[in-house]
């Protein structure tokens, strides 16, 4: 990594590296923690300045090396319109570090009412908690993505859709991975022909039945395991039902057929670190929204507004899911964020973890980027309305 | 975010979790038995970063092949989402300012969440008994104080004072991570120390009594403890609770 750059220094050189440092260390700060963080920092620097140096050059370099290649018109395309606006991200980044490390003092200051202490506890919780679990969904599901081909699933399935549903809903219980991994996964399903209600049931329910998802669900839920069980069957029992609504209702003008395999043209090695690096980048992001609405929830809307929202059942039940709507939460994390909701009665926590991982905002936008927007129009709504069902029904029964 | 910066940002998320899973940190946000899987994910977002450095470098350099260290397109095809930037916030939090553990801000805002356990561990016969703020607080609730009455006790908890200014000695208690934490409450009686300032671990010594109040909260119960000693202590590794569950 460093190569290139010590070469590339003097051309834009005059990167504020070694100002910084002396500075915050004599910042009064006042808690005992301070010494480790700014110890640490020179670390981050000398990994982050050089990045920023070499901007220019790294994106100019393979922009001649990618256009004459035969398949990515489209890729090179959005590469191009992404390149402007975010070569300068490195810089950004380093910006606002240094920033943050420069004005550390004033800002523990801000920072040490007993609120604000109290909502970055938790904040900082829901994420320490949740990236583990997150980081060994995004492992195991790069690694099917990239070593196992996408044809595997589509000879695996039986011809008849009526029974490929269930069979898909179920197979989703092998794809560990959040709701990110598995749009693209349908969508590589319904390329190599498998039927798109057995693709959708696979969609919906491999991000919320699959064996991590589960397993943090019981770690976040150590005193009912019932959750778990609940979590599984009303989570298929909706992928089934949305599947089935699809073969009676759906048309095929609706779905718009994604073209792109995700990962030709890269080592599987590229392939792999690249499949880890986005879903940790994107999932993360909105975990961070997550965590800050928990934290937020935990330590400032006044306890009383959440009682008295909890104590009706039906209130309860659709505030969840709207909840889960909104924060998009991926579904490795979103048992924690339940489980910090204590006021909530189990059904609802039930309707939180069904609802999230099958519809929410990031995925409609991914749906929509992937299916068409006349699809995912059709689509969230009906899915919203009966994972609500689905998670009422199996609540009463189950819990 | 371009992926240099992506490099970066997976790069100072693992160090920081490396560090809070080296150090005691975690245990201020989550159970201790977490600590294999946050050392473990720290390393792979680290092995993430340096790999994406390398393809970046590899895809960067004038005689790099192509088909193997061209940056293909991102898993499916948009740009990288500004929402990536958020990634930054925990950084900041765990590196610059290391929130400490929940304390009385929290524990005041919540109701005691006091249950009736299923049993209870044998006590040894004789000697003062150091017991947690949950195992008296359940004993003199739910036994009347069957086996601790009469006997000199010593409980561990930080001070939490209400609005009247009644003190309490609080424990945490943890179901999966401080996000769901919830206080375990004793109310103090008989000898305090003149100036409680709440956050303060405690160490008291004294005897059970009967008396019980209600938590002003949620109106679960909140046993007396009558103190005869007590003396700061300094906050333990491990600030939480976490027999809670087991």
């Amino acid at each position: 990594m460093a190569t290139t750059r010590t070469t590339n220094r003097p051309v834009t050189g005059p990167a504020p590296t070694p100002a910084p440092e002396p500075d915050p260390a004599p910042e009064p700060g006042g808690k005992p923690a301070a010494a480790e963080p700014v110890g640490s920092e020179p670390q981050s620097e000398s990994e982050l300045v050089p990045g920023s140096e070499l901007v220019p050059e790294s994106e100019l370099v393979p922009k001649p090396e990618s256009a004459p290649e035969p398949k990515p018109e489209s890729e090179s395309v959005l590469e191009s319109e992404s390149t402007p606006g975010e070569s300068k991200s490195p810089l950004i980044l380093t910006m606002l570090l240094l920033t943050l490390v420069l004005l550390q003092g004033p800002i523990r200051g801000l920072l040490s009412a007993p609120v604000m202490q109290s909502w970055m506890t938790v904040f900082v919780a829901v994420l320490v908690q949740a990236l583990p679990f997150l980081v060994l969904g995004v492992l195991l599901s790069a690694a099917i993505a990239v070593f196992v081909p996408p044809s595997f699933f589509a000879r695996a399935l039986p011809k008849s859709p009526a029974v490929a549903v269930p069979v898909a809903g179920l197979a989703g219980a092998v794809l560990p991975g959040c709701e990110c991994a598995s749009v693209p996964v349908a969508g590589a399903l319904v390329r190599r022909g498998v039927t798109p209600a057995a693709a959708l049931a696979f969609l919906l329910s491999a991000p919320a039945i699959n064996p991590v998802v589960l397993t943090a669900t019981a770690v976040a839920f150590p005193r009912d395991p019932g959750m778990v069980v609940a979590r599984f069957v009303a989570s298929l029992l909706v992928a089934c039902a949305m599947g089935w609504l699809w073969q009676r209702l759906g048309r095929t003008d609706w779905l718009r057929t994604p073209h792109r395999s995700p990962h030709e043209g890269r080592s599987r090695g590229a392939a792999f670190w690249g499949s880890v690096r986005h879903d940790v980048m994107h999932a993360g992001g909105f975990l961070v929204v997550g965590a800050m609405a928990a934290a937020t929830l935990k330590a400032v809307v006044p306890a009383s507004w959440l009682r008295t929202a909890a104590e009706n059942p039906l209130v309860a039940i659709l505030a969840l899911a709207v909840l889960a709507v909104l924060l998009s939460i991926c579904s490795e994390a979103d048992a924690f964020v339940a489980a910090s909701l204590t006021e909530f009665s189990m059904t609802a926590k039930l309707a939180f973890l069904v609802v999230g991982p099958m519809i929410d905002l990031k995925l409609f936008a991914m749906q929509a980027g992937t299916f068409g927007r006349g699809f995912a129009l059709r689509f969230a709504p009906a899915t919203f309305v009966v994972a609500i069902a689905g998670a009422v029904l199996t609540g009463a029964v189950l819990l | 975010m371009n992926r240099q910066a992506q490099a970066a940002v997976l790069f100072l998320t693992g160090a920081a979790l490396l560090h809070a899973g080296l150090t005691d940190q975690y245990l201020r946000y989550v159970k201790a038995g977490l600590r294999p899987m946050l050392l473990l994910s720290g390393a792979v977002l680290i092995a993430a970063a340096l790999a994406t450095a390398w393809y970046e470098y590899r895809a960067s350099r004038p005689g790099g092949t192509p088909a193997a260290g061209a940056e293909g397109p991102p898993a499916h095809a948009h740009r990288e989402p500004r929402v990536s930037w958020l990634l930054t916030l925990p950084l900041f939090a765990l590196i610059l300012v290391a929130p400490p553990a929940l304390g009385s801000y929290s524990a005041m805002r919540a109701g005691t969440a006091l249950q009736q356990p299923f049993g209870y561990d044998r006590l040894p016969a004789k000697g003062p008994l150091d017991l947690s703020v949950v195992d008296y607080a359940t004993r003199a609730v739910y036994t009347h104080g069957r086996e601790i009455e009469g006997r000199v006790l010593r409980i561990e908890g930080f001070v939490a004072l209400d609005r009247a200014g009644h003190p309490y000695l609080v424990r945490m208690a943890l179901n999966c991570c401080a996000a769901d934490a919830q206080p375990v409450k004793i109310a103090l009686t008989g000898t305090i120390p003149p100036v409680l300032q709440p956050d303060k671990w405690l160490e008291v010594s004294g005897t059970y009594t009967p008396r019980t109040t209600k938590d002003p909260v949620n109106g679960g119960p909140v046993p007396y403890f009558e103190v005869t000693h007590a003396k700061p202590i300094p906050t333990p590794a491990d600030p939480y609770d976490e027999t809670w569950n087991t």
